[in-house]
């Protein structure tokens, strides 16, 4: 029998097993340092997002532990005022940018090829480039705050502080520049995401089979490919104005100090959603496994969804209630940051729809969920508090808005994200995570989460503002505030015995088998951890629940070339079969263009000519790129 | 679900008024009070609509009734249709009752006092116009008379502030290149502390001020003393310690009326000595604390505006003994 | 889980053109993004009109003449690039090559006379915010053009290379042309707010 593969030879007549060899010598990343630098899976290019958007979390943990030891009592010696304000921009930034929003998306680039039956993410080389990219961002974050040239201007960067004149030194250039490679990654990842949802879905997939955390995915996307656009223009001028003596933000010679406000949060509030829509859609993926019945309310879920995106462009002027815009405007804004409300309560009532009638197995992810609720809803109805114009004037820059954020970001993101990773780690590992260390770090993590933030609020109301590095004696706050710093070491526990769990897990966790939720998406029809080509066989999908409709034998097409990397290309709405289209092997020009981007953007921290002649070697770079290489993917 | 009605209690122990000096839970003045009739609405019905989710959720997970699946549909989706329209209720309501706040400004029947509050990095220049052009310029410390509306004009010298009394009124922002205003008005004679409220750099944290609301007489007089010229030293040392202030570089940034100091980056420290705190809330105001500051300011507030001054012992303790005067 | 074969796709074309292409939709992606950014930019400019107390601000009204060749010169290439796609359609490599040729020239001169329509608004972008935005402005879109420039100099070479007999690079002349359009039709928006909000 001939071992090398005939042209165009076709999966149809192969068996299982010769079968899984052909793809692999086709699909695989090679072993040692040129494949771990050249790949372009996306399952190898999530992991390495995911676990580096945790170190981030770690970093930024550590961070918020010195900020809580320093305020802790009243006139703390620990921090100065400087490295403070470093810390909690840091803190911020590196929680906004260089966590929660890689964290979701590289959780999406895992998970979405596999949920939709695909062989490989679309434009995976650009997949590759984006982790490269978001890896220097927070390279340079970090890197600059440990040599003391961390930002001091919080994570909004507010000019006139962040202007040439009082931002002097080199730090909000640095962050500044930290924008631009988080959001081109980001950016290039929703772009991804969103051409892999519309276009590489299994056949008979249709919008309607859609599973909801993809459809939260797409949205997210969208999201991000309109929203980012507005923090790219910001930043931009910011470094302009630093940098080439531009105007944008100096009133002295017409420009503006709120244009910066605006454009930020015209940003900045759909950030939220971009964090919170995926975590949302986690949600919907787990409940069903745990409750064993689809989520309630397919099409309401699918419209909440959307609004809630559409929505999240309307409300950017919330965050500025106290900068005197004109009442009618602002009476308009509190209304529409109410209304956003209705599309979060569509989802919160249908879930419960979906416990009422369903039959709770309370697994870890589970508790993660019903934790979700506990504190997400607190969170929702802090932000309707906060909508209010007048509320707001009392609420606004406090500690109360503080907690409110926490409640939202970590009830409403980051516990669904540690269920997600309960719930996934299976799939990603092979090994199932310790389900009785698991039970304590949820309940760890809820008890403690609530003692942190939750006399937040009360601190707010009496008078305490964010942002400050200490408080006097004579004020009222120092009893809430130990109380505070004693369960936020509760809470780094929670953390810390989490990561414990899951790196032991990785490596002597119980072997998990293909399905061991019994779940109903495609990643569960392919092995744990998945074969490098995902699905030896491109699913045919009949049901919004695949696997709970199959019985035991999952329909699957044929006819697919298998030496080459080939994937599969469906119409948009009904995902009928369009083409049969290749996918890129592996490649260093990624790591190149990245490498060659990074000397242009660091360059231009220094001077402006760095743009003009770094243009070269990124030139260069995705020349190489682009340039056909002469391999059967690029047959036609 | 213990929690929120902890909060809840909190909030009416707060309303009786135990609260201290910068607490919005404390209102001593109608927009206040107001604000805080208003969250005490909202804690109250976004509390109790957080209960009924949590009750909702406790009886899903408890009960294990089955339903046929056409049932369940259906009940679910009237279920759900109703919340989703109780929402819409409830959020609308909600948007009515903080636009009626919005809209009820409170004004007095009386001819508003007009104050100018200009904010600094780390500091709050207070400036009370006179009828005649003669403003009367002090910091850090606002003095109003009791019963009658204020109304702040808001201004900010290089970053953004924020102006922030939670016992008396919401928050405003200073913006540069733009002009605010915050109205309001105190019940009671009492001192309520204020702080910025919008990071403004590294002394954020570090600039506080005072607003002291007295009876008009009071108010009266306190105008008036501040209006006079610095006092005259009244010994040999408070003498020295003006002769060493005018040698040394503290006119160029700050301003004693009756001498020659004549700087306005500075406070003006005309009357210093009659104020409750040096620094911006730093410190209490004693001769000490004078002395300390001037020695060495950028220990006690780093970063802030006020260079070192190299000065000798005896010329310090002459000059503190001097500031100390100055009432 | 066994597999059950249920549907055989081996008579599927081996790439997709049009909206069956991946490229194509990324493209589209891209052009969403920047699409974005322009009118962002454009809402800054609005924005800054509507604080300022004259407009422009300190500076003469911006002169046509450079602004209006630039525009004449890109609505001009649309017609070559029209020919460019029909020919790419066509699969025709003569003339998509004479096609590329004629576009590399079509995207170079509007952008040689960009640099008077710089110079034409009168005011430098560190004078003062009216300078900061136009020059943002018309530096946005030259850097498109540039891009886009690029890559029409780099797909000619391609097609004079052993790679240009291959159906997917008519397919990148495709996205190429799309592109091309994009570039032209978000400089119309830009023109009128440019040289029309000043004279309003």
């Amino acid at each position: 029998m001939n071992t090398m593969p005939q042209p165009d030879q076709r999966d149809a007549s192969l068996e299982d097993a010769r079968l899984d060899i052909m793809l692999r010598q086709v699909w695989d990343t090679p072993r040692g340092l040129w494949g771990a630098l050249a790949t372009v899976d996306h399952k190898v290019i999530a992991r390495r997002y995911i676990i580096t958007a945790f170190v981030f979390l770690a970093f930024g943990g550590v961070l918020a532990l010195l900020m809580r030891w320093q305020l802790a009592r009243p006139e703390g010696q620990l921090l100065g005022p400087d490295v403070y304000n470093q810390a909690f921009t840091v803190h911020g930034t590196s929680m906004m940018f260089l966590f929660a929003v890689p964290v979701m998306e590289a959780m999406a680039v895992y998970l979405v090829p596999l949920m939709v039956g695909t062989r490989n993410i679309a434009f995976p080389r650009l997949n590759a480039f984006s982790y490269w990219m978001y890896l220097v961002g927070g390279i340079l974050l970090w890197g600059a705050f440990i040599v003391d040239l961390g930002p001091d201007i919080g994570w909004f960067a507010y000019v006139p502080l962040a202007g040439p004149q009082y931002g002097i030194g080199k730090r909000v250039d640095i962050w500044a520049q930290m924008i631009t490679f988080t959001e081109i990654s980001a950016l290039a990842v929703a772009v991804e995401i969103v051409v892999t949802v519309l276009k590489q879905r299994a056949p008979g997939m249709s919008l309607d089979r859609i599973p909801l955390f993809v459809w939260a995915m797409l949205v997210t996307s969208f999201i991000v490919i309109l929203a980012m656009p507005a923090v790219m223009v910001a930043s931009t001028s910011l470094i302009l104005d630093r940098l080439v003596g531009t105007h944008f933000f100096n009133p002295a010679e017409g420009g503006d100090v709120l244009l910066w406000q605006h454009l930020f949060w015209f940003f900045g509030h759909p950030e939220v959603y971009i964090i919170f829509l995926p975590a949302v859609g986690m949600i919907s993926a787990m409940l069903p496994a745990f409750v064993r019945r689809p989520v309630f309310g397919y099409i309401p879920m699918v419209l909440a969804l959307v609004g809630t995106g559409i929505l999240s462009f309307g409300l950017w002027v919330h965050h500025m209630f106290t900068t005197g815009l004109p009442r009618l405007g602002e009476s308009f804004f509190t209304a529409s940051s109410m209304a956003i409300a209705v599309p979060s309560g569509i989802q919160i009532f249908c879930w419960l729809a979906t416990i009422w009638y369903g039959r709770p197995v309370y697994r870890v992810p589970f508790l993660f969920i019903l934790a979700f609720f506990f504190t997400f809803i607190i969170g929702g109805m802090t932000g309707v508090m906060v909508a209010s114009v007048p509320l707001d004037t009392q609420l606004h820059d406090s500690y109360f808005v503080v907690a409110h954020f926490h409640y939202v970001l970590v009830g409403g993101a980051v516990f669904p994200l540690l269920g997600a990773v309960y719930y996934w780690f299976p799939k990603f590992t092979g090994r199932m995570m310790s389900e009785r260390i698991g039970r304590w770090v949820a309940g760890l993590l809820f008890v403690a989460f609530n003692f942190t933030f939750f006399p937040m609020h009360l601190l707010g109301l009496l008078g305490m503002p964010r942002r400050v590095y200490t408080y006097q004696t004579e004020m009222a706050w120092g009893g809430l505030n130990l109380f505070v710093s004693v369960s936020a070491v509760m809470l780094a526990a929670g953390f810390l015995l989490f990561f414990l769990d899951a790196i032991r897990s990785a490596r002597h966790g119980e072997p998990a088998g293909d399905n061991p939720w019994g779940a109903a998406t495609l990643e569960w029809a392919t092995s744990s951890p998945p074969p490098s080509y995902n699905f030896a066989r491109i699913p045919l999908v009949q049901s919004a629940d695949p696997l709970w409709d199959a019985g035991d034998e999952l329909p699957v097409t044929s006819g697919l070339r298998v030496d080459r990397r080939e994937l599969l290309v469906t119409t948009v709405g009904g995902a009928l079969p369009e083409a049969r289209e290749s996918s890129p092997r592996c490649s260093l020009w990624p790591l190149w263009s990245a490498i060659a981007t990074t000397a242009l953007l660091m360059g231009s921290i220094v001077t402006p000519w760095a743009v003009v002649w770094g243009s070269v070697p990124v030139a260069i770079a995705l020349i190489g790129w682009f340039w056909p290489g002469g391999s059967k993917e690029d047959e036609s | 679900m213990r929690r929120r009605i902890l909060l809840v209690s909190a909030a009416l122990t707060a309303c009786s008024g135990c609260s201290g000096w910068q607490s919005a839970l404390d209102p001593q003045g109608p927009a206040a009070a107001s604000l805080d009739r208003l969250l005490l609405g909202f804690v109250l019905v976004l509390g109790g609509i957080w209960l009924c989710v949590m009750l909702v959720l406790a009886a899903g997970l408890w009960r294990r009734a089955a339903a046929t699946p056409g049932t369940a549909r259906r009940r679910s989706a009237w279920a759900v249709g109703g919340a989703c329209a109780a929402t819409v209720l409830v959020v609308s309501g909600l948007t009515l009752a903080s636009y009626l706040a919005s809209r009820a400004a409170p004004l007095g029947q009386d001819e508003p006092l007009v104050i100018r509050v200009r904010g600094l990095q780390w500091w709050w220049e207070v400036v009370y116009p006179g009828a005649d052009g003669q403003d009367l310029v002090t910091a850090n410390e606002i003095h109003i008379p009791v019963g009658r509306p204020v109304r702040i004009e808001l201004s900010a010298a290089d970053v953004i502030h924020s102006f922030w009394v939670p016992n008396l009124a919401g928050k405003q922002d200073m913006i540069p290149g733009r002009d605010n205003v915050l109205t309001f008005t105190a019940w009671e004679a009492g001192t309520y502390r204020g702080q910025c409220a919008e990071f403004c750099g590294m002394q954020h944290a570090r600039m506080a001020f005072l607003i002291v609301a007295e009876s008009q007489e009071s108010f009266d007089r306190w105008r008036a003393a501040q209006e006079a010229e610095a006092a005259a030293p009244a010994g040999e040392e408070e003498a020295r310690g003006r002769q060493v202030f005018e040698q040394k570089p503290c006119g160029a940034c700050h301003t004693i009326r009756g001498t020659e100091a004549r700087g306005t980056t500075g406070p003006d420290l005309t009357h210093i000595a009659s104020r409750q705190y040096l620094a911006a809330g730093v410190l209490p105001m004693t001769r000490g604390a004078l002395a300390a500051w001037t020695a060495d300011p950028q220990t006690i507030k780093p970063g802030n505006n006020m260079p070192l001054v190299p000065l000798t012992a005896a010329e310090l303790q002459a000059v503190s003994a001097w500031l100390a005067s100055l009432r | 889980m066994r597999h059950r074969k249920a549907l055989d796709l081996s008579a599927l074309p081996m790439n997709g053109t049009g909206s069956a292409s991946l490229t194509w939709w990324g493209t589209l992606a891209f052009m969403l993004i920047e699409g974005t950014g322009f009118a962002v930019v454009i809402g800054t400019y609005l924005y800054l009109v509507s604080v300022a107390p004259e407009w422009p601000l300190r500076a003469p009204l911006p002169e046509w003449g450079p602004g209006s060749g630039v525009t004449l010169l890109l609505l001009l290439s649309l017609v070559p690039n029209m020919l460019l796609s029909r020919w790419a359609a066509a699969r025709d490599l003569r003339k998509v090559r004479l096609g590329l040729l004629l576009m590399a020239c079509f995207g170079t001169a509007p952008l040689v006379l960009r640099a008077w329509e710089f110079a034409a608004f009168g005011v430098s972008w560190d004078s003062n915010a009216y300078g900061s935005v136009v020059w943002l402005l018309l530096g946005l879109h030259t850097t498109h053009i540039i891009t886009d420039l690029g890559e029409t100099y780099v797909l000619a070479a391609l097609m004079f290379t052993r790679h240009a007999d291959n159906p997917r690079r008519f397919g990148d002349v495709e996205d190429g042309v799309l592109y091309w359009n994009f570039v032209v039709l978000t400089w119309l928006p830009i023109y009128a707010c440019l040289y029309g909000i000043p004279r309003l």
